[in-house]
């Protein structure tokens, strides 16, 4: 039996010259009790397949059934029977935890009887016990994904339709979230289709669909689909330094698909199923090692033939860009909110031209450290020293030297790209030449030209990533502050957004970004791990990751080494809860 | 110096492309205020005019005839229907078929005839106290005129005092003259706090304010950034306003034009100031907008657009003082009606200049206590 099935679907947005193709012609069928990931690039259709099959939007199809409903023509009966969860779940903000979950139970009519059993069921799941009367304006952003998570499932529905569950959660809420959707497929035979940035999510999956441009390039199990790419894969071990680079050298090599840092070696994949031949002065680190393909090399090879990829070459390194001086100093730093202490005692330096990474869960002072170092907010007591100066004290010029890129990618919706980049220069002081030039240089480098006069509310959010980049570095900062600069963006956006940050480290700014993504923790110079607003570890990534090593656990991951090194401090606190 | 203006002068040209590159602003912006005069101009009328009455006429002579064709052939009455007995006069008054009804006497040709008075008794819905009030003001000027007309045609003695009336600065009394000049006020008051109340905490929605409070403007820059827009729309649309009602309502404009831009001027000092005070204690648009109309409604109604301050209670009046449309109205209509120049309006710039100061003093301060 099918849970869903579909024949030819297609669906376009916008009439006479702004139509524009969402999806085209897609067939696919998920049997009952499956588990499907839909990746692809930003802007690929995986949202309108989503509410297409939660019967939102209108479709074109020669046959649309979902758990035997016909849609269009059936969506209401079929909507009691599914859970859909949208990118940004619909919590209200003013209601607690148990209001909101009152208000989704009234609003499915789950008589009053059944709430209880079910509220404290889906309430251990989630581990927000503890919090059922706290606002949910005032949970952490992983809790709030739990909570819109426990209302989808407050009525046990058959099918559940998950848009991008996971942007901007930690690694372990990320793992609960996962928990709970792997309970219900197993207890309840729930067929779940979810969509995702995160390629080991999608590992997990039976079944993966590969979307771009709104048609399917490839479906099957992770399995089937990194097996044409068996062989291709390689491992250059033990780097001693300057793994960037390396990493920039290989990329650039003929034949070569995707690069990725790893510890302390480099990933390689080929286009070819031959190692990559290293010559010149590479050939001292040594003969690459064939490993195993998995999905993330599939879809990067996929997108690679299909998508023009921009090679960000590193500028030459400047040694006195990398002195070892220091830049950004933190000691003894606290912060406050009434009772709460959301930074204790945090301090760490930053030297020039590194890039600094703050790891941490949600709600673990990393936000609020870094709103404190741009002077956004003032700090409890601790001294906090950036480019020699307390920015929240300092002169305006001080504040010409950093550059902001916020979680939100916090840009003028209505203005043009060309409006945002212009009037950024503006405000940070630029002459009209110098303006002009570094329009020139925005629009070249980060590739804005073709979109110049489009409003960047209407840009695909890579490209917004790539603005709100540009609008940042108008003025050429020394220090750059990136507050988790790529949620939500696809594996390809974000290895192109990491070549740039590294060409910027080489050139001599120093980079502050936090991050969820571990693997982009690798990238890190210098890494400090949070938890419960205190530093729990620093060092360099094999160092964080050498703290985590258990004799069961010889190699950890970054990710194994982020959750066994924060749970082991915040057990006291979990189990509270 | 230089650069400061150039960062100043960037953030107002953005927030005016922000405002009218959104075409859902840019319509809000635009067309309310130009459809609200239109409709306000033509509906808010203090005139009556056809106002439905019956008569009961249990008088058989010419005089009654006369008299009540004096009612039904004015503009303001309407004859609805003549009644035949004192229920059904009740009744149109009750279903409110008629506003007002005439009882006539059986004797009230002979009484006139005879040289005694008359008496006609005149019911009004009094639910409606204000239109029965303007209703009686107009029967009453039409008894006057029977009366004169009679006494003229007696050749009796005519009546000790007379009474003439005659209006200055409004000849007819047109209403609309008194009216459209305290949209004007109104209208403009709306627009330049919605462009003003709003700007914050858009950006904080957006997110855009953390980004702009990283770059080396200081606070009352982004303040000063964000006033300049709020007197560009408020003139451009008080201008606009200004315009319709000269040319399409023929309100003369008799006064001085510096004097009003003055005036203008002085009246955006204060909104944009109290617009910038709302906008940053305001952290959602909602709460903004909110914060916009809890001061518009007062402000209009203590302004003296409808109802005299003279008539308020004393600790009222006291109140409206900190109400900058009350000045301005003052300064429109004398602009409008009474020919005023600059130097007549001191007693209204000033104030508005002092309410313009402090609320900008207090939006930098609360502004600046946000940031913390």
């Amino acid at each position: 039996m099918d849970a869903v099935l579909v024949r030819n679907l297609s669906k376009s947005f916008g009439k006479g010259a702004g139509r524009r193709d969402a999806l085209k012609n897609i067939s696919l069928r998920l049997p009952v009790g499956s588990m499907t990931a839909i990746i692809g690039p930003d802007g690929a259709g995986k949202t309108t397949l989503l509410r297409l099959l939660a019967g939102i939007l209108t479709p074109i199809a020669d046959e649309i059934r979902v758990l035997d409903h016909a849609l269009p023509q059936e969506a209401l009966a079929l909507q009691s029977q599914i859970g859909y969860m949208p990118q940004r779940f619909g919590l209200y903000e003013d209601l607690t935890v148990e209001e909101n979950l009152d208000l989704f139970a009234s609003l499915h009519g789950i008589s009053h009887a059944m709430r209880e059993h079910r509220f404290n069921e889906l309430l251990t799941m989630t581990a927000l016990g503890p919090f059922r009367q706290r606002q949910a304006g005032q949970l952490s952003g992983g809790m709030k994904q739990k909570l819109g998570l426990a209302c989808t499932l407050i009525h046990p529905p058959q099918l559940l339709l998950l848009d991008e569950a996971s942007v901007g959660v930690d690694p372990i809420s990320r793992r609960e979230l996962w928990n709970i959707i792997h309970q219900q497929v197993i207890s309840q035979n729930v067929t779940v289709l979810l969509s995702t940035a995160y390629m080991d999510e999608a590992e997990r999956c039976d079944h993966v669909i590969l979307l771009h441009e709104g048609e399917i390039l490839a479906q099957g199990s992770p399995e089937q689909l990194a097996a044409p790419l068996q062989g291709h894969a390689f491992m250059l071990g033990d780097i001693p330094t300057a793994t960037r680079n390396l990493q920039s050298r290989i990329a650039q090599m003929p034949g070569v698909v995707d690069t990725v840092i790893q510890g302390d070696g480099l990933r390689i994949v080929m286009q070819e199923a031959q190692p990559p031949r290293l010559q010149d002065g590479l050939a001292s680190y040594g003969q690459p090692r064939a490993v195993p393909a998995r999905l993330e090399d599939a879809f990067v090879s996929l997108l690679f033939s299909r998508s023009v990829r921009h090679v960000v070459p590193l500028p030459p390194h400047r040694d006195n860009a990398h002195d070892g001086s220091t830049i950004v100093e933190v000691i003894d730093l606290c912060r406050n909110f009434g009772a709460f202490t959301a930074v204790k005692d945090v301090s760490f330096t930053v030297r020039k031209g590194e890039i600094f990474g703050l790891l941490g869960a949600n709600g673990a002072g990393k936000s609020t450290t870094f709103r404190m170092l741009c002077g956004l907010l003032p700090s409890s007591s601790g001294k906090l020293l950036v480019a020699g100066l307390d920015l929240r004290k300092a002169t305006a010029a001080a504040r010409a030297r950093i550059g902001y890129v916020s979680q939100k990618f916090a840009l003028y919706g209505a203005l043009s790209v060309q409006q945002n980049l212009s009037f950024f220069a503006t405000a940070y002081g630029l002459s009209k030449q110098h303006r002009q030039e570094r329009m020139k240089w925005a629009f070249e480098e980060l590739e804005l030209q073709e979109y110049a006069t489009m409003n960047a509310s209407t840009l695909p959010l890579g490209y917004k990533q790539r603005l709100a980049l540009a609008c940042a570095l108008m003025h050429e900062p020394d220090i750059l502050f990136l507050d988790e600069p790529t949620s939500g963006v696809d594996p390809l956006a974000r290895r192109e957004f990491w070549a740039r940050v590294n060409a910027l480290a080489e050139g001599g700014t120093t980079c502050l970004v936090t991050t969820h993504f571990m693997e982009e923790a690798e990238y890190c110079d210098h890494l400090v791990l949070m938890s419960l607003g205190e530093i729990l570890a620093q060092g360099t990534p094999s160092e964080i990751k050498a703290k985590a090593r258990r004799d069961d656990r010889p190699n950890p991951s970054m990710e194994e080494a982020f959750i066994s090194l924060i749970e082991e401090h915040e057990q006291p606190t979990r189990r509270a809860s | 110096m230089h650069q400061i203006f150039q960062r100043v002068i960037a953030l107002a040209i953005k927030e005016l492309l922000a405002l009218l590159r959104d075409s859902a602003s840019r319509a809000v912006l635009i067309g309310p205020p130009i459809i609200q005069l239109l409709v306000f101009g033509y509906a808010a009328t203090f005139e009556l005019k056809h106002v439905p009455f019956v008569v009961y006429n249990q008088d058989q002579g010419q005089m009654s005839r006369e008299f009540i064709a004096r009612f039904s052939g004015s503009p303001t009455f309407d004859l609805l229907r003549v009644v035949h007995d004192q229920k059904s006069l009740q009744s149109a008054i009750d279903d409110k078929s008629a506003l007002m009804a005439m009882d006539i006497g059986p004797n009230f040709s002979a009484d006139l005839e005879a040289g005694r008075s008359a008496h006609i008794q005149l019911i009004l819905d009094g639910r409606d106290s204000n239109t029965a009030g303007l209703a009686i003001g107009y029967a009453q000027s039409i008894v006057t005129t029977f009366n004169q007309t009679q006494i003229a045609a007696n050749g009796a003695r005519a009546p000790a005092a007379v009474l003439l009336n005659r209006a200055w600065f409004n000849p007819n009394l047109d209403s609309r003259w008194f009216i459209i000049p305290g949209i004007c006020g109104i209208l403009t008051l709306l627009v330049s706090l919605l462009t003003t109340g709003l700007s914050v905490a858009r950006e904080r929605e957006m997110g855009t304010f953390d980004q702009l409070l990283v770059t080396p403007m200081r606070p009352s820059e982004i303040l000063l950034g964000k006033a300049l827009p709020g007197f560009l729309v408020g003139t451009v649309e008080g201008s606009l306003i200004l315009i319709v009602s000269v040319f399409w309502f023929h309100i003369p404009f008799t006064g001085s034009l510096l004097a009003l831009y003055f005036g203008l001027f002085c009246f955006l000092l204060s909104t944009v100031g109290i617009g910038l005070m709302i906008s940053s204690l305001a952290a959602t648009q909602q709460q903004g907008l909110l914060g916009v109309f809890l001061f518009m409604v007062p402000a209009i109604v203590l302004s003296g657009f409808s109802t005299p301050i003279a008539n308020m209670p004393l600790a009222v009046q006291y109140i409206t003082l900190i109400d900058p449309l009350r000045y301005f109205l003052i300064i429109l209509r004398g602009c409008f009606l009474e020919g005023g120049s600059a130097a007549l309006f001191w007693p209204q710039y000033w104030p508005l200049v002092l309410i313009g100061m402090i609320s900008m003093i207090i939006a930098g301060r609360l502004f600046r206590s946000q940031l913390a």
